[in-house]
């Protein structure tokens, strides 16, 4: 009777997280809505110029500013991360490796607040000293986006690292394989897959990312022509004007939240699709 | 020749991300442990910060940790129970997966801006503690859900029917079998999922109310360390003042790995049970 | 007769897994059921005290009858209250020996102390366990060796008073000197349970039961006193199967 009871209420807790989803997503989008019948979906998603005042509402520049930071803040951090993970697991004697889980623990524990902070207080400097400017730059934005997936990279690299059977390293040893080429043709093949979703989920967070990237970003709604520009990516657009906006403003921050989301979903199918096809 | 280039690679990127990772946290703890002092953490704000301690912000992070917990571990942990315990419909334990993996990734500005509209304006539940908690439990609660999952699916068959061929209940089995040897999988998943919550501050920006009086009660409003730094920070009202937030951030985070992973592993020497998770 | 099985078919995911099953275990003996992997002697123990309704996509029909009555007009967890069960890998649960004991008699309800510590006390003494756990009864249980960790299983099994033990190849996973106490130790519990006893071994088979069925593809092709099918088979697949030919 009581197991009955407990069943059903389990059930129901289940069902709930179901409802949250779609009422986030009914939510936002019925938001949204009102934006994209005004201004028109193309305006939004291709207009250059975001001027709430004047009624433009295009966030082009934001989608870029967001697609860059990423982008550059991956091709810092993956072959950073990899190699980390690799050095870790594969050439640093046993008592540092279980020195190593906690502290990369922590380091993916602090919040990004903190690294946006470093960012602001040396990062930007040198920036400005090195290249002039402001010094709020896509550069250093990548570089504290990079500094903050570092962590997750790690610590996923290193369990798919791990996950590689041991006969596989063993038998490529025991052919005369060296330490080197035993990495590179049985280590990094077997452990590609999951290393690859491990990316994507940094990615994920990465362009989620919202505050930090706001202290170091400069945050002018245009759209970047170098490195050294300023940039807005889609969640710093919200953050900055959820606080003052009202009526179809405040409907097109919904609307960039709906690209945001559009984004991340994207990125979940596509890791999915991955592991289904080439996952076990 | 090639085979060394490779190694030195490794060896060099293995050591710049150390070296990053020390200079920061030296840097942030060189500048901010001066800061720190009696009166920093247990002094009721001044001037917006630019004066007194940063007791409010201690306060409301830790109502708010307590209270995100409170909401999101019975509820991860309770879903994942049902899934592997009880649900026999294969359809929907995928379902259910996929939408956790998407509700895991969602930006926290999203989860904000729900919170702000749904929980603040729409059902009127007003800035406070309370409404930021809320808000941290749904973004807790999906990854408290996945790592549970998989630490429950690994418990060995075998072990449950035994319990189950002794005439036990599958309640009396989730209690007395299943959540003993899960514990340690699933705290780690709890932790993960909480330092985030406590680290979160774009998410609590527009539902907490940011204010600096020391709260009350949970339906006060209040400001988490994270966002006062935010503040401080980017409004470059004290970096002094923020130095020091942060160094209490990283210390407290460091606290909270350290503890819960001397725990797991105590415990898990105690049951010398290790189910991976 | 104790348990009694009539024209018992399993189907799991619409696949033939049992096929018009018959047989009868005796009261106070050990019954062997041998056959190649994948003959279905586990799925049938597991039928016994309904473990596979846990499977989905399992379904039966036919009858199993235990002192005359249908076991699923027994709730199950009063079936397997009376029918115990011990596994191929000894499963005992991460808690001290004394709790792995208690275990079946605190799920039951019983609170006595008195009464558990008599009852665990007994049922370690007649799994031939308690002189060498008598001084570490709250020490963890996964300290056992693996032979000492399945005595400890039939241990847990019995405090609960079952009247039949169904054994799924106990002795697979321990050393030959385990697998000498064990299958002492089952010859003696016969005196006061029914054993049902699937194994690979036929030596055991030999050396243990007083009854064996031989089971084939889902069929029982031959069942009997031990001595008859191991010395005078009456079909030819059980001569060939015992006989070393195949599985």
């Amino acid at each position: 009777m009581n197991e009955a009871i407990v069943e059903k209420g389990l059930f129901l807790l289940s069902i709930f997280s179901i409802l949250i989803f779609l009422l986030i997503i009914i939510f936002i989008i019925l938001e949204s809505f009102p934006a994209f019948q005004h201004i028109g979906i193309s305006n939004i998603l291709f207009g250059i110029n975001w001027a709430p005042d004047n009624g433009f509402y295009g966030i082009l520049p934001m989608i870029l500013g967001s697609i860059i930071v990423t982008v550059f803040a991956l091709l810092i951090a993956i072959p950073l991360s990899i190699g980390c993970a690799i050095y870790i697991e594969e050439f640093s004697q046993n008592h540092i490796k279980t020195l190593f889980k906690p502290i990369i623990q922590t380091l993916a524990g602090i919040p990004s607040i903190v690294y946006g902070f470093f960012g602001l207080m040396v990062l930007v400097p040198i920036s400005r000293d090195f290249f002039g400017g402001s010094g709020f730059t896509i550069l250093v934005a990548s570089m504290v986006l990079a500094i903050m997936i570092l962590p997750t990279i790690i610590s996923l690299s290193q369990d798919a690292i791990n996950s590689v059977p041991s006969e596989y390293v063993e038998s490529s040893l025991a052919l005369g394989s060296t330490h080197i080429q035993t990495i590179k043709n049985i280590i990094l093949p077997k452990a590609s897959l999951k290393i690859t979703t491990a990316i994507i989920l940094a990615m994920g967070r990465a362009i989620g990312e919202t505050l930090a990237i706001i202290m170091v970003a400069g945050n002018v709604a245009e759209i970047p022509t170098s490195i050294l520009s300023p940039v807005r990516t889609l969640t710093s657009n919200i953050a900055l004007e959820m606080g003052y906006a009202i009526d179809i403003h405040y409907n097109s921050l919904f609307a960039t939240a709906v690209v945001l989301f559009s984004i991340i979903m994207v990125l979940m199918i596509i890791s999915n699709v991955i592991e289904h096809k080439w996952g076990c | 020749m090639k085979e060394k280039f490779i190694k030195v690679l490794i060896f060099t990127s293995g050591f710049i991300t150390i070296l990053l990772f020390v200079v920061i946290i030296a840097y942030i703890l060189i500048n901010g442990i001066p800061v720190i002092s009696f009166e920093f953490l247990f002094a009721n704000t001044l001037n917006s910060g630019r004066e007194g301690g940063i007791l409010p912000m201690i306060l409301s992070s830790i109502y708010i940790l307590i209270l995100t917990a409170i909401f999101s571990i019975p509820i991860g942990v309770g879903i994942a129970i049902y899934m592997t315990q009880y649900c026999k419909n294969i359809l929907l334990i995928k379902f259910i997966r996929f939408i956790s993996r998407c509700l895991a990734s969602i930006p926290s500005i999203i989860y904000g801006l729900f919170g702000f509209t749904f929980i603040v304006l729409f059902l009127r539940l007003g800035w406070s503690i309370f409404s930021a908690s809320l808000v941290l439990s749904l973004m807790a609660i999906p990854t408290i859900f996945q790592v549970s999952e998989v630490t429950l699916n690994n418990i060995p068959l075998n072990l449950i029917e035994s319990s189950l061929g002794l005439g036990a209940t599958r309640l009396q089995t989730i209690i007395s079998v299943i959540i003993p040897i899960a514990i340690p999988g699933i705290t780690t998943g709890i932790i993960l999922a909480l330092t985030r919550a406590f680290s979160e501050a774009a998410a609590v920006m527009y539902v907490v109310g940011s204010t600096f009086q020391i709260p009350l009660s949970i339906f006060d409003t209040g400001r988490p360390l994270p966002l006062h730094l935010y503040i401080l920070a980017s409004e470059g009202i004290s970096f002094e003042n923020a130095y020091g937030t942060a160094t209490v951030l990283i210390f407290i985070v460091l606290f909270i790995t350290i503890s819960t992973n001397y725990f797991v592993n105590r415990y898990q020497r105690r049951i010398k049970y290790e189910i991976k998770s | 007769m104790k348990l009694k099985v009539k024209n018992f078919n399993v189907k799991i995911n619409n696949k033939d897994i049992l096929n018009n099953i018959n047989i009868n275990f005796k009261k106070n003996s050990i019954h062997a059921l041998i056959g190649p992997s994948g003959c279905g002697k586990s799925t049938f123990l597991k039928s016994i005290n309904r473990m596979n309704d846990l499977i989905d996509k399992f379904t039966f029909d036919g009858n199993i009858f235990l002192d005359d009555k249908n076991i699923y007009d027994i709730d199950e967890v009063s079936l397997r209250k009376k029918v115990g069960m011990v596994f191929q890998k000894a499963t005992p649960f991460p808690k001290s020996i004394f709790e792995n004991v208690a275990y079946g008699l605190r799920i039951h309800g019983i609170k006595d102390k008195k009464f558990i510590n008599k009852k665990v006390k007994e049922s370690l003494k007649a799994s031939a366990l308690w002189d060498e756990v008598k001084d570490k009864l709250n020490s963890s249980a996964l300290n056992l060796s693996g032979g000492q960790q399945q005595r400890l299983c039939i241990a847990r099994t019995i405090a609960v008073n079952p009247d039949v033990i169904l054994m799924d190849e106990p002795c697979s996973a321990l050393d030959p000197i385990s697998t000498f106490k064990i299958e002492d130790l089952i010859q003696k519990l016969k005196r006061k349970y029914t054993i049902v006893l699937v194994t690979h071994n036929m030596q055991q088979a030999k050396r243990v039961s007083d009854f064996t069925s031989f089971f084939l593809n889902g069929h029982v092709i031959e069942s009997g006193k031990t001595n008859q099918i191991f010395l005078n088979p009456k079909k030819e697949k059980t001569e060939s199967y015992i006989s070393g030919r195949f599985g």
